[in-house]
């Protein structure tokens, strides 16, 4: 089942949507699209970092996403310049630091475009092995600490009024989404992790009527995406990341054309 | 005066403050709030109605004075304006059980009290702003909270909608025996019921019942004469019996002040 290629990719990018897609609901809950981009474009700095410190890659690259998180939280602290500025400070520097560090590795050849955009017919069995351990991890937690992430995300005061801790609920989420972009850069690449967070999210809202079923669709659309991607970059040679990410891109128009209110949230009127 | 033998202290602030990076935001609050009784926080923008009630629900520590609470006590909350994000796909049913776990039966019955049992399966983003309000006090309700916190319940409701939910607050209050405090930006509009007025300005600038506040001279003071004078009492039609412990609003009077330069249809 391991055995060619084409079939390891399908594996592990199944497995990156099923973890994508109820994550990407929380970031499209709460406008973090650019806060992941800036977290995705950190993980350049975190290969060049990982490969001279000789170490491994998917934990390098899950430290520095963390690490500019932590950042981001204590420049908002000091609320000199607003988020939007502070995310694209730190989301180019991260992302140029990173090219330059490369630049000077000169022992070591490393694929750029492969980092970039991913490779995902490249993946290994250990590699299926991390996708779908960290996978079970990520939506073990959110499905654990599911009930006070929705609540924080609805209203961050009324979840801290009634003994829940909001502050807690945005950590565990960056901490989720740093551990996402390390698994998936692999796969899709820094510029494209945070599409298959998105669209799929985006694409569900639309078949959805309660939070919980969007995580759902969101999982199984990201998944079509994939395979459907996977198996038209084969048919038309083209580049597998990307293909995917366009794919996902179809599913979205094409849901554009469902009618939204024919789906959910009918207003039962009856009596007064 | 079986009310009185049973109203409980909730909650109890000594002298309480909060101070941030050098600032005072709030100092100098006694306050207490017991079973049955409403407490509403009024003051101008900035005055510290919010740090004040977040004291008294715990989410921020006193920098000065205490704060005691009720051992286990459990709050509803029913927050200023909630504006949920069409992304976010939320039917009146899941918003109910959003910080605990309840039964269908609990669900329809919260519903019912405030008379929203039809929109259980209506998508919050298309509820009035009058029927998201009531929704969002059964949500706080099915919690069986001993305090009830009303962040500016009335904002953005009409006239109309503002009568009604100020009776809803009366029934809450009547049924459930729970603590409310109330905090109000309108500076003009209190309700009859309430127990005790706190007027806030960093510190406490007056209190008392809401006819006492209207007459003191700090509150004149802060919200200038014209302010001032249009303070209304919302008042129930029906006499109440429970006047009976130094909070004696006279119905004369009040009708006196809620004719005055307001018209209000009540």
């Amino acid at each position: 089942m391991f055995g060619d290629y084409f079939s390891r990719a399908l594996i592990a990018g199944i497995g990156l949507a099923l973890i994508a897609g109820p994550l990407g609901c929380f970031v499209v809950w709460r406008r973090m699209a650019y806060f992941g981009d800036t977290m995705a474009h950190s993980a350049l700095l975190g290969v060049a970092l990982s490969i001279i410190l000789s170490m491994n890659m998917t934990l390098g690259v899950f430290a520095v996403a963390a690490l500019v998180a932590g950042a981001l939280i204590v420049l908002q602290k000091q609320a000199t310049l607003s988020t939007d500025a502070l995310l694209g400070i730190l989301s180019h520097s991260t992302l140029a630091v990173g090219l330059v560090l490369v630049g000077f590795l000169t022992t070591v050849r490393i694929d750029l475009m492969g980092f970039l955009f991913g490779d995902i017919l490249a993946v290994s069995v250990e590699d299926i092995a991390i996708i779908y351990g960290g996978g079970v991890a990520i939506v073990g937690m959110l499905i654990f600490a599911w009930r006070p992430l929705l609540a924080s995300t609805v209203s961050p005061e009324l979840a801290e009024a009634e003994g829940l801790r909001p502050e807690a609920s945005r950590l565990l989420l960056m901490i989720l989404m740093a551990s996402v972009i390390a698994i998936a850069m692999k796969l899709v690449g820094v510029l494209l992790i945070t599409s298959l967070l998105i669209i799929p999210a985006a694409t569900a809202r639309r078949l959805s009527s309660t939070p919980e079923a969007m995580a759902i669709v969101a999982a199984v659309l990201g998944a079509l995406a994939v395979v459907g991607g996977l198996f038209g970059s084969r048919t038309w040679d083209t580049a597998s990341g990307p293909s995917i990410v366009v794919m996902a891109l179809v599913v979205f128009l094409v849901s554009l054309a469902v009618p939204v209110t024919r789906l959910f949230g009918r207003r039962e009127i009856h009596g007064t | 005066m079986d009310a009185l033998a049973s109203r409980e202290t909730l909650i109890t602030l000594e002298n309480a403050g909060v101070s941030r990076a050098g600032r005072t935001l709030v100092s100098g609050v006694d306050l207490t709030i017991a079973r049955g009784e409403i407490v509403t926080l009024i003051g101008p923008n900035g005055s510290g109605k919010s740090t004040t009630a977040k004291l008294a629900t715990g989410v921020l520590k006193p920098s000065t004075g205490r704060v005691s609470r009720k051992a286990g006590l459990r709050i509803g909350y029913v927050p200023q304006k909630l504006s949920i994000d069409w992304t976010l796909p939320l039917t009146v049913e899941r918003l109910m059980t959003l910080t605990g776990r309840y039964s269908r039966g609990e669900i329809s019955a919260a519903l019912e009290a405030v008379g929203a049992e039809r929109l259980l399966k209506a998508a919050v983003q298309e509820l009035s702003g009058g029927e998201f309000q009531r929704v969002l006090f059964a949500r706080a309700m099915i919690r069986k909270p001993d305090l009830l916190v009303l962040d500016e319940p009335v904002q953005g409701v009409d006239f109309s909608g503002e009568v009604a939910l100020y009776d809803l607050v009366r029934n809450i209050r009547d049924t459930t025996r729970s603590g409310i405090l109330m905090i109000s930006h309108d500076l003009h509009v209190v309700m009859a019921e309430t127990d005790t007025v706190i007027c806030l300005n960093g510190h406490v600038c007056c209190r008392g019942t809401p006819s006492a506040v209207q007459r003191s001279p700090e509150y004149l003071r802060l919200f200038g004469e014209r302010g001032a004078g249009a303070l209304a009492l919302y008042q129930h039609h029906h006499d109440h019996e429970h006047h009976d412990d130094g909070c004696v609003v006279a119905e004369g009077h009040v009708h006196e002040h809620e004719h005055g330069e307001h018209v209000h249809g009540h």
